[in-house]
């Protein structure tokens, strides 16, 4: 979906998605004229994030690493879970 | 409803400073945050904590829950007091405003109101937060309008973290026609502002004490008028208090128990205003003496008649 669509369905400004990209907690896709375009695991992504940032006080710096680290620690249980 | 123990809820101590209530809050939000837990009651475990950290980290809220004990047994049901919230200056939205209500348990919204939560945006613009406080006034206040003077408790911090509350005295202009769930806005008397900003608001919600004449429904009066046998049968003009003053009534031949006049208008003077009802009871004389009792038997006599002949007795 598209920058204004994702901004207008989790109510937050376009500034603040543009935001959650430069920090790399989301990536977008870029097409020709430089129009952004994101999936739905981006969009997944971006609500979490908005929600520990929201409820948790964490800054995006923050917000980035929870991610990444909820996310490794997701795969480290599917891993462990398939082994038994 | 279920009573809710917020200082079990959040682990902490009746008598927890602010820091330790705060301390707690942040660590039992990222316990139990649901994008981040895998309890499977995590959400309900989240919200709980939300709700009780939204009521002890008020100062008022607090204050105010604290008055209501421990709490019932458990499996007993739990009420307010009527008088809950009288008298206490509460910051923070009021009943009726703000955001949705969905996220806090039918125990705080009895105690706060709708919408008396901050929601989790907790962010503070520089100008004074609006406080709310809810008073009783007496009837004629607003049939005339005019002054009142009330003592309201304002729960404040002192310097050790501890609840103390504070007394304040207001003069405030009710006015004419103030019906009982508004409010009266005094600009500038809630929060002083942190930083610039100007100060919040005081809104006064009104509630009446009961009068000894007259019951208040809404915008309408009623008061039960005694009259005699004889004027309700035949027909009478009596003397009758009302709102704006005593008037002469006209009592139809064949009014009953229960039967209503209405004085359009009379009730209390808001606009539109109410209607004053003047509902019927009939007195009856003792038989206190042998003419009483003659004139009595000589009705009995007069007239059969069976009040009961519709109960099938």
């Amino acid at each position: 979906m598209s920058l204004a669509d994702l901004s207008r369905m989790l109510a937050v400004e376009e500034r603040h998605i543009v935001e959650l990209v430069e920090e790399g907690v989301i990536t977008a896709i870029e097409i020709e004229t430089a129009e952004w375009r994101f999936g739905g695991a981006e969009v997944r992504r971006a609500r979490i994030a908005l929600r520990l940032e929201r409820d948790l006080g964490i800054n995006l710096p923050g917000v980035a690493l929870a991610l990444e680290l909820l996310e490794e620690l997701e795969q480290l249980r599917r891993a462990r879970g398939s082994r038994s | 409803m279920e009573f809710k123990d917020y200082y079990k809820v959040m682990g902490v101590a009746r008598d927890a400073t602010e820091a330790q209530i705060k301390q707690a809050y942040r660590k039992l939000a990222r316990k139990y945050h649901p994008d981040v837990s895998k309890e499977p009651d995590a959400e309900a475990r989240f919200k709980e904590v939300g709700e009780a950290y939204e009521v002890l980290r008020s100062p008022e809220k607090r204050a105010a829950y604290d008055r209501l004990g421990s709490g019932p047994r458990p499996g007993e049901d739990f009420r307010p007091p009527p008088d809950w919230g009288s008298g206490f200056e509460f910051s923070g939205a009021g009943p009726g405003a703000g955001e949705s209500s969905a996220d806090y348990s039918e125990f705080f919204e009895s105690l706060f109101g709708r919408g008396a939560g901050r929601g989790r945006r907790g962010f503070e613009s520089g100008h004074g937060a609006d406080h709310h406080a809810r008073v009783l006034l007496d009837l004629d206040s607003t049939l005339t309008g005019g002054s009142r003077s009330f003592t309201l408790r304002v729960p404040e911090i002192d310097a050790e973290g501890r609840i103390s509350a504070r007394e304040r005295v207001l003069n405030v202009q009710v006015p004419k026609g103030i019906l009982p769930g508004q409010t009266i806005r005094l600009a500038g008397q809630g929060a002083a502002p942190h930083g610039e900003g100007k100060a919040g608001d005081l809104y006064i919600e009104v509630e009446f004490q009961p009068h000894p004449l007259y019951r208040i429904e809404g915008r309408d009066l009623y008061l039960d008028l005694p009259v005699t046998p004889w004027e309700a049968a035949l027909g009478a003009t009596v003397k009758s208090p009302t709102p704006s003053g005593p008037v002469e009534l006209k009592v139809p031949a064949g009014a009953h128990a229960g039967s209503k006049l209405r004085l359009k208008g009379r009730g209390i003077p808001s606009s539109p205003p109410g209607d004053f009802y003047v509902v019927l009871q009939i007195a009856l004389p003792a038989a206190a003496d042998d003419k009483a009792r003659a004139a009595y038997r000589a009705l009995a006599e007069a007239v059969p008649f069976n009040p009961r002949a519709g109960l099938g007795v």
